[in-house]
């Protein structure tokens, strides 16, 4: 109705000029007879057009303006009828009886060097106790000291009287120990690099993370809501392609790229794979591209390195060009919980943006206790030389005498995989097929198991292995026994 | 009157509205501070001023800022300037009473030292500490003594492979005995508890209605579920109805299909408010409109009800109508870790799918103990009447220390039955001076401000344990008093005024 406003227009311009003239014709007399005079002088034409326009434009103004969502609305009872119909999914979808993970291997007593598993006394391959600290006098003793001063709990979070001389004492162990500036502890070893990696990385910014990465890690940077960029594992060519690509992105916006962060995101010794990370050329791309490292420590924290203080130590490299370098203390310190170090400048952001830190309760400080006195008993007698030959002595045995199973990681990592040669194929054949091996070997007192993993949740399943953890505790006959075991599994079952 | 029926008991909560000239005189208060944190930033921009902020590395002064400057503005200029406050260094049980590390600052709060002395017996009003089992002597620490002798402190692994302990499997039967349910898992971190399994429970196509107040865990476990979001007013029904039946009859946004679940997220107590669920509303909603309910009891269990099974038991209601129950065992047992309960196929469900299951380390074994016995002392398994007798203190305490807040006028949030106890501050600065005040008095209490709570709403929250003696209630009161006249004007309740002028 604009385009017949506009039409319009001109047509009421010509009668207005001929009332107009009219008037003007007769002086300054405004009388409306010559008014009426000038419409019977327009053109019949015009004035039946005009006419109709008129009409046209207030029938257009009284009606009701056309709505989209007119349509959609709906009465009482139907939206009575609608809820009533509804039906939810069940909360939980049925289980089959016989999912693999349905019944946990029950553990009586300390899951230790002897280990009792569902009634059987078994030499511990699973758990990963690489120094052999799950039960130590020593570290049991500091506990208990610990527990009967301060009780069990903590009752806040560190923020709200949650902060114990413990906890402060151990993060300046382990600070001083990985020779960084400062440390921070977490009550839970999962949360440690879950709530470490969003403290930094928010929308926007860009992670390049290795394929292998463990699930901790990729629900760290799924809660970071950042641009996840996955190379392939181990592979610094591709890695290096994503990081020029990414630089070509940036030259076509400088100003944006002046605010983007980057970050890459790798572990020590992959805790799916059982490999190391190439961390000298990752250094060397960090100072190329402008990124910066954050590195998981979890498996090699304690193991490698001439004092145990990880990858950084294997490979020389200076710890401050890595920026954050986050482990659990779950394995090698045998307690529970973990921790991030790094620079002040780093570490203290999580102080109030590390969501698993602030809205937490702080560790028991009998485990924090606990954990300053392995970290004791690490500096005092490193090992690491021993216990890094014990590790390849166990993957070379294993290497090439097993018929059908195949050795998967580096020769010097503690925790190994075994993988079927193999595959049948259907991933259920296999977990099977390696469960009955392991169920084997736990009859003959050789404890294994099974690695897990959510199979819809990863990004990157892994194939099905068997993890066999080599610890500082057993003895090269309990290696040989063990060894012998599985071979004998493998050549009756994998036939 | 169909939902008055629904209650057995009056619901008493009250938040009363900021009074305008406190409003006023808050949002000054900010407005102060930005300008000087502005000022102040310009200083030290131009070296005027010291630089106490830790830098980055020379070798990597080219890369990308890891930090903003604007996302740190109120960490430097607001948040250091009363950060004593918080972190306080505790030597001692976190009992009723607790030793305090004293600090001493040279710079205004940049660094701390220690002077090397000890404040003793400092009332603890700030820990979670509700039946008071944080304690190192008597029936619970001799059992986590015994525990950590036969099984050592860690574990090494996770419940599906070699981490599941014959005592996590009683902990768990213990557990579901204690709430009333079938089957029960435990966690051992109340936080991953949330964030770990409310992705294995809902994912994409699924919606969640999540109060707006709840906590930090049950947000980024929404997130991370990939589910739909949509908050509701707190603890409104009406408002929680309205999006029920939105979600139900217009179904998922754009594509219409109907959700595939829905999941309603509350708590038992909201420990910021003090208030507590309308649970028996929220019951006959989840049955009308066939949603799922979660319910996160993490301050609530053990806090509330005559048998200290949370705020089921407060309510009267069957266990049975909740289908997810989450709690913590860090409050109100002295221990860490949290739980879920509900039906087998859940629990079934969660064994397996659950990420904590498959990727986390198992609970340690003397914490698992702190909560087998502190759990059977409440159920009065022991065979003493210690459970009882704490619970029934705790409630004493709860209404009595409200009450007589509340004769001093003072504004206090929250259901009246509630052991958390905010006091409201609204000013920023008085957290600060309220909190070393307090300390100077030997009484250790908790301020929050932004952004835990809304900016001109700052409180300093109560937590009040069963294990407080009458003295110990009576003298803190007085000295809030005390401390309030000469120094911080009060906050003082207009209605409480204008009742009592009447």
């Amino acid at each position: 109705y604009t385009i017949i406003i506009y039409l319009s227009y001109p047509i009421y311009l010509s009668i207005m000029r001929g009332v107009l003239s009219s008037i003007m014709a007769s002086g300054q007399q405004w009388v409306l007879v010559e008014m009426v005079q000038a419409f019977y002088e327009a053109p019949a034409y015009h004035l039946i057009l005009e006419g109709i326009l008129i009409l046209w434009i207030i029938r257009l103004l009284f009606s009701k303006t056309y709505k989209l969502h007119e349509t959609y609305k709906l009465t009482e009872n139907e939206k009575e009828d609608l809820i009533e119909e509804w039906q939810p999914e069940p909360l939980v979808p049925t289980l089959s009886k016989d999912h693999p993970s349905l019944s946990y291997d029950i553990v009586t007593g300390s899951p230790s060097h002897k280990i009792i598993i569902n009634g059987k006394e078994c030499i511990n391959f699973a758990s990963f106790n690489f120094l052999g600290l799950l039960d130590n006098e020593r570290v049991k003793q500091k506990a208990l000291s610990s527990l009967k001063k301060y009780g069990v709990g903590t009752c806040g979070p560190r923020g709200f009287y949650g902060t114990f001389d413990v906890h402060l004492e151990l993060e300046s162990r382990l600070a001083n120990f990985m020779q960084t500036e400062e440390a921070i502890i977490y009550s839970y070893g999962f949360a440690t690099i879950a709530s470490a990696i969003p403290a930094y990385s928010k929308r926007g910014d860009i992670i390049f993370v290795d394929e292998a990465a463990c699930f901790s890690i990729q629900k760290g940077l799924q809660a970071s809501r950042s641009f996840i960029k996955y190379f392939k594992h181990n592979d610094m060519k591709d890695l290096e392609r994503l990081l020029k690509e990414q630089d070509l992105e940036d030259q076509k916006n400088p100003r944006k790229a002046r605010v983007t962060r980057k970050f890459i995101v790798v572990e020590g010794l992959f805790i799916n794979t059982a490999d190391i990370c190439p961390l000298p050329e990752l250094v060397k791309l960090k100072y190329k591209y402008k990124v910066r490292i954050f590195l998981e420590e979890s498996m090699s924290f304690g193991v490698l390195g001439e004092h145990g203080r990880g990858v950084t130590e294997h490979f020389g490299v200076n710890i401050d060009d890595i920026d954050l370098i986050s482990a659990n203390m779950e394995n090698a310190v045998a307690t529970v919980g973990g921790f991030c170090c790094g620079r002040s400048f780093v570490i203290d952001h999580q102080r109030l943006s590390g969501q698993g830190y602030c809205f937490s309760a702080s560790l028991p400080p009998m485990l924090a206790a606990a954990a300053i006195e392995a970290l004791n008993i690490m500096e005092e007698d490193p090992g690491n030389r021993s216990f890094f030959n014990d590790c390849l002595n166990v993957a070379l045995c294993l290497c090439d005498r097993i018929p059908g199973l195949r050795l998967e990681g580096e020769p010097f990592a503690p925790a190994l995989h075994l993988q079927l040669e193999k595959s049948s194929g259907s991933r259920e054949a296999d977990m099977k097929l390696l469960r009955s091996i392991i169920d084997y070997c736990l009859n003959r007192n050789v404890a294994l198991t099974l690695a897990r993993y959510l199979e819809k949740e990863e990004r990157f399943l892994p194939t099905p292995s068997i993890r066999v953890v080599v610890t500082v505790q057993q003895t090269e006959e309990e290696i040989q026994k063990a060894v012998s075991c599985i071979v004998e599994a493998a050549s009756v079952l994998l036939q | 009157s169909l939902k008055l029926s629904l209650y057995k008991k009056p619901f008493v909560e009250s938040f009363e509205e900021t009074p305008l000239m406190v409003a006023v005189l808050t949002y000054m208060g900010y407005g102060i501070l930005t300008i000087f944190g502005y000022l102040r930033d310009f200083l030290r921009q131009w070296n005027i001023e010291k630089r106490h902020i830790a830098r980055e590395r020379d070798e990597q002064k080219d890369f990308v800022p890891l930090y903003q400057d604007f996302e740190n503005f109120y960490n430097r200029n607001l948040y250091i300037r009363i950060r004593d406050n918080w972190n306080r260094p505790v030597c001692s049980v976190p009992g009723p009473k607790m030793d305090l590390i004293e600090r001493s600052t040279p710079n205004y709060n940049w660094t701390f030292e220690y002077t090397g002395r000890v404040l003793k017996d400092v009332l603890n009003l700030g820990s979670y500490n509700y039946l008071g089992f944080a304690e190192n002597k008597g029936p619970c620490a001799d059992a986590a003594i015994e525990a950590t002798q036969a099984y050592g402190v860690g574990v090494g692994s996770t419940r599906c492979e070699m981490g599941n302990l014959d005592i996590h499997e009683e902990l768990e039967q213990l557990v579901a005995r204690f709430l009333g349910v079938e089957s029960s898992m435990a966690f051992g971190m109340g936080f991953a508890t949330n964030s770990m399994n409310i992705p294995a429970l809902t994912g994409k196509g699924c919606l969640i209605l999540s109060d707006e107040l709840n906590h930090a865990s049950l947000v980024l476990g929404a997130r991370l579920s990939s589910s739909t979001i949509r908050v509701f007013k707190h603890n409104n029904m009406q408002s929680l109805e309205k999006l029920l039946r939105d979600a139900i009859v217009h179904g998922q946004p754009r594509t219409h299909r109907p959700w595939k679940k829905i999941l309603i997220v509350v708590e038992g107590i909201y420990s910021m408010e003090g208030s507590i669920v309308r649970l028996p509303e929220i019951i006959a909603l989840k049955k009308h409109y066939k949603a799922y309910l979660y319910l996160d009891e993490a301050h609530s269990i053990g806090a509330l009800g005559p048998n200290g099974k949370g705020v089921v038991d407060y309510f009267g209601l069957d266990p049975k109508d909740v289908d997810i129950m989450m709690g913590t065992f860090t409050k109100s047992f002295g221990a860490a870790g949290g739980y879920i309960g509900g039906k087998k196929e859940l629990i079934d469900y969660l064994r397996c799918h659950s990420h904590s299951a498959v990727y986390a380390t198992s609970m340690s074994p003397p914490v698992a103990q702190q909560i087998i016995t502190s759990m059977k002392i409440i159920m009065g398994e022991d065979g003493t009447t210690l459970g009882a007798d704490r619970l029934r203190q705790l409630h004493e305490n709860t209404t009595y220390f409200r009450r007589k807040l509340h004769d001093m006028g003072l504004i206090i949030y929250g259901n009246e039955d509630s052991p958390v106890i905010p006091m409201m501050l609204y000013m920023p600065a008085k957290i600060g001076a309220f909190g070393r005040q307090m300390l100077k008095k030997n009484i250790g209490i908790v301020g929050v401000g932004f952004p835990a709570t809304p900016i001109i709403e700052s409180r300093a929250r109560f937590c009040v344990s069963a294990a407080h003696t009458r003295e110990m209630l009576n003298t803190s009161p007085h000295r809030i008093a005390r401390t309030k006249f000469p120094r911080i004007q009060s906050n003082y309740s207009p209605i409480q005024r204008a009742l009592t002028e009447e």
